[in-house]
């Protein structure tokens, strides 16, 4: 017990065989129902991520599939109307249902308590009630899908989302309360981070994945609220017509996109920090190396957060708003590069002359570099005021953003899943198989999204049914990346499941993890430690040899 | 370093509080992070009613002569009784708190009863105010039968309109709620369930009703005292 913690009770005894843990501790379907444990809330959440993710890709793969060929008329075998619903369900449950709740919800649950040497969350029943208003939510957005689906775009952007048919009121309503979900989240987070941190750890003492995860808090409590009631004063314009944003009845769209963009941006912050924060885990865990800049990063996911607030007005350049509006927007937008950038290079530096082990995890955080970085660096375009008037609304945005929000977060998650899951489950899965999908992984995402900057910068609009010929070419392309990734997604997906079936038998440490949710069990106790544990040093500290059996360069 | 290990856990135990949770060592602890939770969720109330003053605002700018003129349609001296109202439940509220941190139940009990019969007061007046403007065709949108649609300044009035129910009405939400809580830290007092070692409850409701109250002291103005 020479590293970080002291844990007094583990004696011989412990040692050989491996106590009763969180999953065994209790049994029968009621006691996951109703359990306050983080870590069997963080399955739930993980096990209800993963299928509302096969739902909204299977929605992807449909508007990919009608989108082969582009001069079909109005009614090809998915009509037009079905193809605004399905990249409409597609994108509102990717955002709502998966990106938001994915890493927070999941990883967040499980790792962050224990990354902190506490038994459990601040609020452990409040913890439970988040689970199911989340799970109600996910109800009603089903219902929605189930009474006809809804046609607005996930932005429902207004007068259309006022005057359009369809139960746009529910789906609107299953957003507000997924919202409460995450509100709730994010107030257990961040009095647990303030209120239970383990003895001797100071706040620079804390693992990133934690400063990550808190950020993303502070922006699931102050902005949240904010597109909640924006969405209740949408369906009651819609029931009563009551004139807020119907510009006929004394409204103001503009206002809608505002109240929804003051929310909606800071979501992304919501769902790129929490990526970026898994990432900080996974590269010095591999590069067997302390983190390079580690104040630097605690700071800069502080700093995205709150520059994040106020850079709203870029997705409203076009909108009318007023010139010098959109100048400040753009400006500010240009700052957040800025946090981002270090991060990057702070992660870069962990890596240089690291001892770096090509992993599962670590391939999926390389993964992570690649991607986010052209996602990132093609957000500059966009944020200047000149292009995005050229590239508003085209596929060059659609592409953009999922660099960042698949090849950022989902790519990031990914990583952490594959990063936790022998503590989550006490079992390996064959590194073979999952280093496969992470390559076709990224092969397909390239495929699938490179050609969509082509189409965009030479002016295809984005959410288009049919397209003109010479657009053809890109969209095929397209198409069959879709298909690639899918492939190296269903291979994790089973490569993972498949090691279910097997016995209970990787190591507490696997990957030389120097945080303290290496130093219990894996699978943990339902307590997570036998003891209080009590920080003597720093995390990232590699300085003092855990292993021998790497050579040091 | 095992000593100090040691030592917090039998602190925990030792101690021994039935209402100390598992995963905190000390009452202090577990008070601190749920006042810093509560604090949290006041933080998003403040929000949402944000988005609603905004609107507001922009909208008053956008129809000022309108809005002065539905403004009229209020009741500035129910509203203002209202407002007296709420400010004497927040001062026999703070004395509920002060009263159950220094375990002086009977007086904690006469202080959450008065908090209480306050509360339905304001929800009795604003029932009344409510039932009003109905009567006089002042709903919102569709409903809002007060001035003809051929009228210029019926929109206008109309948001106003919109906007006042949703305020109030949201606002009116959150009264109800609180006397919903009030009557379960009522119960529990009278069971005996606070005292100067736990009274963690009484001490965030308190928080709430005042947020509650601070709310209606901005809407009162804002809506009743435009011109």
């Amino acid at each position: 017990m020479a590293d970080i913690l002291t844990s007094p009770h583990v004696g011989a005894d412990v040692q050989h065989g491996k106590e009763i843990d969180y999953i065994e501790a209790k049994k029968g379907i009621w006691s996951w129902m109703s359990t306050v444990d983080h870590k069997r809330l963080g399955l739930m959440y993980l096990w209800a991520v993963v299928a509302n993710f096969i739902v909204g890709g299977i929605f992807a793969l449909l508007v990919r599939i009608t989108l082969l060929t582009g001069n079909h008329g109005d009614n090809y075998f998915i009509s037009a109307e079905l193809y605004n619903r399905f990249f409409t369900l597609h994108g509102i449950v990717m955002v709502f249902l998966v990106i938001i709740p994915s890493v927070p919800g999941a990883l967040g649950n499980f790792v962050l308590p224990l990354m902190l040497g506490a038994k459990d969350v601040a609020f452990p029943r409040m913890n439970l009630a988040s689970f199911w208003i989340y799970t109600l939510g996910n109800l009603m957005a089903i219902g929605a899908i189930a009474l006809g689906m809804v046609d607005t775009g996930w932005t429902f952007y207004t007068p259309y989302s006022s005057t359009t048919n369809g139960p746009v009121s529910l789906m609107a309503l299953a957003a507000f309360t997924l919202g409460f979900s995450s509100i709730f989240t994010g107030i257990n987070f961040i009095a647990t981070v303030h209120k239970l941190r383990a003895p001797g750890m100071g706040w620079f003492d804390m693992p990133l994945f934690v400063w990550g995860i808190y950020s993303t808090s502070l922006i699931q409590v102050l902005a949240t609220p904010v597109v909640g009631i924006t969405l209740v004063l949408l369906t009651i314009e819609r029931a009563w017509g009551i004139g807020v944003f119907d510009a006929s009845k004394g409204g103001d769209p503009v206002l809608f996109q505002h109240f929804f963009w003051f929310y909606s941006h800071p979501a992304v912050y919501i769902m790129i920090l929490p990526g970026m924060a898994v990432i900080s885990e996974i590269i010095p865990t591999f590069s067997a190396k302390t983190i390079f800049g580690y104040k630097a990063i605690a700071y800069s996911s502080v700093a995205i957060a709150l520059i994040g607030f106020l850079v709203w007005g870029h997705h409203m350049f076009p909108s009318g708003q007023s010139q010098l509006a959109s100048l400040i927007f753009s400006f500010l937008t240009f700052l957040v590069a800025i946090p981002s950038g270090i991060k990057v290079f702070n992660w870069l530096a962990t890596m240089w002359r690291g001892n770096i082990s090509l992993d599962t995890p670590m391939v999926w955080a390389v993964n992570f570099l690649l991607l986010f970085t052209i996602g990132g660096l093609t957000g500059i375009f966009l944020g200047a005021l000149s292009t995005d008037i050229h590239l508003h609304d085209t596929y060059f945005v659609v592409a953009h953003f999922h660099y960042v929000m698949m090849g950022g977060t989902i790519t990031a998650f990914l990583g952490g899943v594959h990063y936790w899951w022998p503590k989550m489950f006490g079992r390996m899965y064959n590194e073979g198989p999952a280093k496969i999908a992470a390559y076709l992984y990224f092969v397909g995402f390239n495929v699938l999204f490179l050609s969509q900057f082509v189409m965009g910068s030479n002016g295809m609009p984005r959410r288009y049914y049919n397209y003109l010929p010479e657009f053809q070419p890109w969209h095929v392309a397209s198409t069959v990346g879709s298909w690639i990734i899918a492939a190296g997604l269903f291979l994790a997906l089973g490569n993972l499941l498949a090691s279910l079936r097997k016995p209970k038998e990787a190591t507490d440490n696997p990957w030389k993890g120097t945080t303290l949710e290496w130093q219990t069990q894996s699978p943990p106790i339902e307590h997570n430690f036998h003891d209080q544990p009590v920080l003597h040093r720093a995390p990232y500290d590699y300085r003092t040899p855990v292993s021998v059996d790497r050579e040091i360069h | 370093m095992s000593t100090h290990a040691h030592a917090l856990d039998e602190h925990a135990h030792a101690n021994h509080d039935p209402n100390l949770q598992h995963h905190f060592h000390t009452m202090q602890q577990q008070f601190d992070a749920s006042k810093l939770g509560m604090w949290l969720f006041l933080a998003t109330e403040i929000l949402l009613f944000g988005v609603l003053f905004v609107g507001f605002g922009l909208s008053q700018a956008r129809w000022p002569e309108e809005f002065k003129q539905a403004h009229h349609h209020l009741d500035r001296v129910l509203g203002a009784f209202n407002t007296v109202v709420l400010l004497v439940s927040s001062f026999t509220m703070v004395m509920a708190v002060h009263s159950a941190a220094n375990s002086k139940r009977k007086a904690t009990i006469n202080y959450l009863v008065v908090t209480i019969l306050c509360a339905v007061a304001f929800l009795v007046v604003k029932y009344f105010e409510y039932s009003h403007k109905i009567h006089e065709g002042l709903l919102p949108g569709q409903y809002f039968t007060y001035l003809a649609n051929t009228d210029p300044m019926a929109k206008g009035n109309s948001v106003f309109f919109g906007f006042y129910f949703m305020m109030t009405g949201l606002h009116g939400f959150h009264i109800l709620g609180g006397v919903v809580v009030l009557c379960i830290l009522l119960a529990q007092t009278i069971k005996g369930r606070y005292s100067a070692s736990y009274y963690t409850p009484v001490d965030l409701v308190g928080l709430y009703w005042h947020i509650v109250d601070l709310i209606w002291i901005y809407l009162f103005p804002l809506l009743y005292l435009i011109g």
